[in-house]
């Protein structure tokens, strides 16, 4: 098993179609379990029961980056060996990881504002994951543009590259430009910092639901576009029949 | 490479519209912005460092658009790209005349939109010196942007979109460097950091440019 194979459609139709179903209960039992436990640890002595909001906002960090990671490694498996999953992949890949942003970007806003008294502070990660968003939507943007399936692969996998440089520069460039609210690591390994317990085993849950949350979601995205694939290439058959 | 150049500049000077439009916006966004904030000496001297740039930014990317198209439309771009000349060489050179007839004029008049918005008075050398180091990373990373959507037909807004978040980090040097230099602060980090961004964007951003150029012209 390799990840050359799968650069068959019909193959990777077959896996991923015997393997959702599995990684759709995983994610929905891990979800709602990391939630539900979640939604009852005892409220924080500081933050009171605002920290329950923190079992969304993490994961969906942790995912924002994630995805965009993900697209990074698709993208040049698809320029360099045009793979073509894999570029379907990073397409059905982008609005999650957009969502996903965004969700904890609302988040962080909902749990800012009785705990920073702000919605809003230009911060050096909330600023980033802004510029994030930006990059999101610029990529999205361009895989609607361009008609040519190919082409729209090649364009948006050069501005992936591109974009994951200048997204890093800011990030760190944001650093320099405003020291901010926002803590440093959540789930520091450092003694003094860690996180209680209580808190840190369904933060753990949630992390992992909201992993198989976005393998389910890409699974299902990426088969919808090799079947879309597929009845584009149907259709023009027909026209030229 | 040089003849390239020549072209590209004169065609900028000759067929009009590139050349003093962006300077013209530039004024206007300087204009517009105490109509915005109201005329007081004190606050528009304390934002006047971040819409000095931010208004560069914007007049740089009014004309992104014209690097390729133009070429594009009459197919002097695959002309281009079979002659000699490595399809990097030809961005970095239009690049480089986008900056000539854009960036550069920006950087030298920028002292009298300084003026304009009452930007404090040690500021104005190291906002000449900042857009003289920041510009062409600018010009580059719009050539970049004009080169993935050449072929497209609604590709101005497109442009936009996907060359500003680029442009993040300059500003943030750039308008920093002059906001500190407005403070009589030491300038040597930021200017050092908006260098290091522009050489590397010159340094890199071709290729990617050129890459998308040869999609595009498949």
């Amino acid at each position: 098993m390799s990840l050359w194979e799968y650069a068959n459609p019909t193959k990777f139709m077959r896996t991923s179609g015997a393997v959702l179903p599995f990684v759709v209960a995983a994610a929905v039992l891990s979800c709602a379990g990391g939630i539900i436990w979640g939604l009852s640890v005892p409220d924080d002595y500081r933050q009171g029961s605002t920290i329950k909001i923190l079992f969304i906002h993490v994961p969906a960090a942790l995912m924002a980056i994630n995805v965009w990671l993900m697209m990074l490694v698709a993208s040049p498996i698809w320029i360099i060996r045009r793979h073509h999953v894999s570029a379907l992949a990073a397409k059905a890949a982008a609005p999650i990881g957009a969502v996903m942003t965004l969700i904890a970007l609302i988040t962080g806003a909902v749990w800012g504002q009785p705990m920073w008294g702000t919605w809003w502070e230009w911060d050096p990660r909330l600023t980033s994951f802004l510029v994030l968003f930006l990059f999101y939507l610029g990529y999205i943007a361009l895989w609607a543009s361009v008609e040519d399936a190919d082409s729209a692969a090649d364009l948006t996998g050069v501005l992936c590259l591109v974009g994951s440089v200048f997204a890093l520069l800011s990030r760190y460039a944001t650093l320099f430009w405003n020291q901010g609210l926002h803590q440093g690591a959540s789930l520091s390994v450092a003694p003094g910092e860690r996180m209680s317990a209580v808190y840190r085993y369904p933060l753990y849950l949630t992390m992992l639901g909201f992993f198989l949350l976005f393998l389910a979601l890409l699974l299902i995205r990426t088969r919808t576009e090799i079947r879309r694939r597929r009845l584009a290439a149907l259709l023009a058959r027909e026209n030229r029949a | 490479m040089i003849a390239l150049l020549i072209r590209d500049l004169r065609l900028a000077v000759r067929a009009g519209g590139g050349f003093g439009l962006a300077l013209a916006f530039f004024l206007i966004t300087c204009t517009l912005v105490p109509f915005g904030v109201g005329p007081e000496g004190g606050t528009l001297s304390r934002i006047a460092p971040g819409i000095l740039w931010v208004g560069a930014l914007l007049s740089c990317l009014l004309s992104l658009d014209r690097i390729f198209a133009l070429d594009h439309e009459d197919g002097s771009l695959d002309l281009l790209a079979t002659s000699p000349l490595p399809l990097e060489g030809v961005v970095a050179i239009k690049a480089l005349a986008h900056w000539l007839v854009t960036g550069l004029p920006l950087a030298l008049a920028a002292p009298i939109f300084g003026l304009l918005l009452h930007l404090p008075g040690p500021a104005y050398v190291t906002l000449v010196l900042s857009l003289l180091i920041g510009t062409p990373a600018l010009s580059m990373l719009g050539a970049f942007g004009a080169a993935v959507t050449v072929g497209l037909r609604r590709g101005g807004l497109l442009l936009s979109l996907l060359v500003l978040p680029l442009y993040i980090p300059t500003l943030i040097f750039g308008a920093e460097a002059v906001r500190r230099s407005a403070a009589a602060a030491e300038t040597t980090t930021p200017l050092v950091l908006l260098a290091a961004i522009t050489l590397f964007t010159l340094a890199l951003v071709p290729f990617a440019a050129a890459a998308a150029l040869r999609v595009n012209l498949r």
